[in-house]
């Protein structure tokens, strides 16, 4: 008992160190400048890894039963799907939106 | 087959027992809670999107954020949901002053990150910027600034008045774990917004 304890406070630590390595990258990136499209890509899929480690392991989704996580994540899913349809495509296309 | 009878057919399969998500009901709730929070914020996110799409050009981010600061925040408030996270473990263990501890750092990062908002604001407000009219040429700048993140910052506050509820009543022992638990979520959800605002308003 007390050594799954331990595990889950190790487990909170390594999130976190992941969570700042993502958040160093994304400035990092922006920082250097490269085209505006893969500037966009990169940094959403940068945000939605972060998104999933505090959702997976902050709020324990990933020790939950199936039910509950497909209750939340498929709703998010098909939202960022539809977000990505109405401007995703226009994003990406304008290369120096000022 | 009637609607009706229908209905009790389910009602008969399920017994109104165990809930098929094997979680508590006030833990249940909040998860809808933030699924309908989510939808507010992609609201919010997404008219700026169209907004600054349809405008076809935005203000130099770089040359107005103070990025730096910026960083500081995220830093933060990433800091405070692992404390939080740590909380809600230390709940579960019955280590109850750990739990306080590290409730009370989590409120600490949630005040450091309130503060540096508003010293953004005031910042922005000293330079002209107001909700609808800003030095720097682009009106919609301002709206969506100030009300997507004043949005976030009022569920940081309300967020800090949670946790500090939480840990005052976790003193007097008058709640359970799932309780700290909840709080968390609560919290964890706050972080996961500001992901998404920090790239999308001042990263993009």
């Amino acid at each position: 008992m007390a050594d799954e304890h331990h595990r889950g406070y190790r487990i909170y630590a390594i999130t976190w160190f992941w969570l700042l390595v993502i958040t160093l990258l994304e400035v990092a990136i922006v920082l250097v400048g490269v085209p505006r499209a893969v500037l966009v890509t990169a940094l959403v899929v940068l945000a939605l890894m972060k998104a999933a480690l505090i959702m997976a392991y902050f709020m324990h989704l990933a020790y939950e039963r199936l039910t509950l996580v497909y209750a939340v994540v498929v709703p998010m899913a098909l939202l960022a799907v539809v977000m990505f349809a109405f401007i995703g495509p226009d994003a990406l296309s304008v290369h120096r939106m000022r | 087959m009637s609607a009706g009878e229908h209905r009790t057919t389910l009602a008969a399969e399920w017994g109104g027992g165990q809930s098929p998500f094997a979680v508590g009901w006030p833990k249940f709730m909040m998860w809808l809670f933030l699924i309908s929070d989510t939808l507010t914020f992609a609201g919010l996110l997404t008219g700026y999107g169209a907004v600054r799409l349809a405008l076809g050009r935005w203000v130099h981010q770089f040359e107005i954020f103070n990025i730096g600061l910026v960083s500081l925040m995220t830093f933060i408030l990433i800091c405070s949901s692992a404390t939080m996270a740590v909380a809600v473990g230390a709940a579960r263990a019955g280590d109850r002053p750990r739990v306080l501890r590290y409730l009370l750092l989590t409120v600490l990062g949630g005040l450091f990150f309130l503060g540096a908002q508003a010293y953004e604001w005031t910042h922005f407000i000293g330079e002209g910027a107001r909700l609808f009219t800003n030095p720097w040429g682009i009106p919609q700048f301002s709206a969506t600034f100030f009300v997507i993140t004043g949005f976030h910052g009022g569920h940081v506050t309300a967020g800090v008045i949670y946790l500090l509820l939480t840990a005052l009543r976790w003193r007097r022992g008058t709640i359970q774990p799932e309780s700290v638990e909840i709080a968390g979520l609560y919290w964890h959800f706050v972080d996961l917004v500001w992901v998404f605002i920090f790239t999308l308003l001042y990263l993009i």
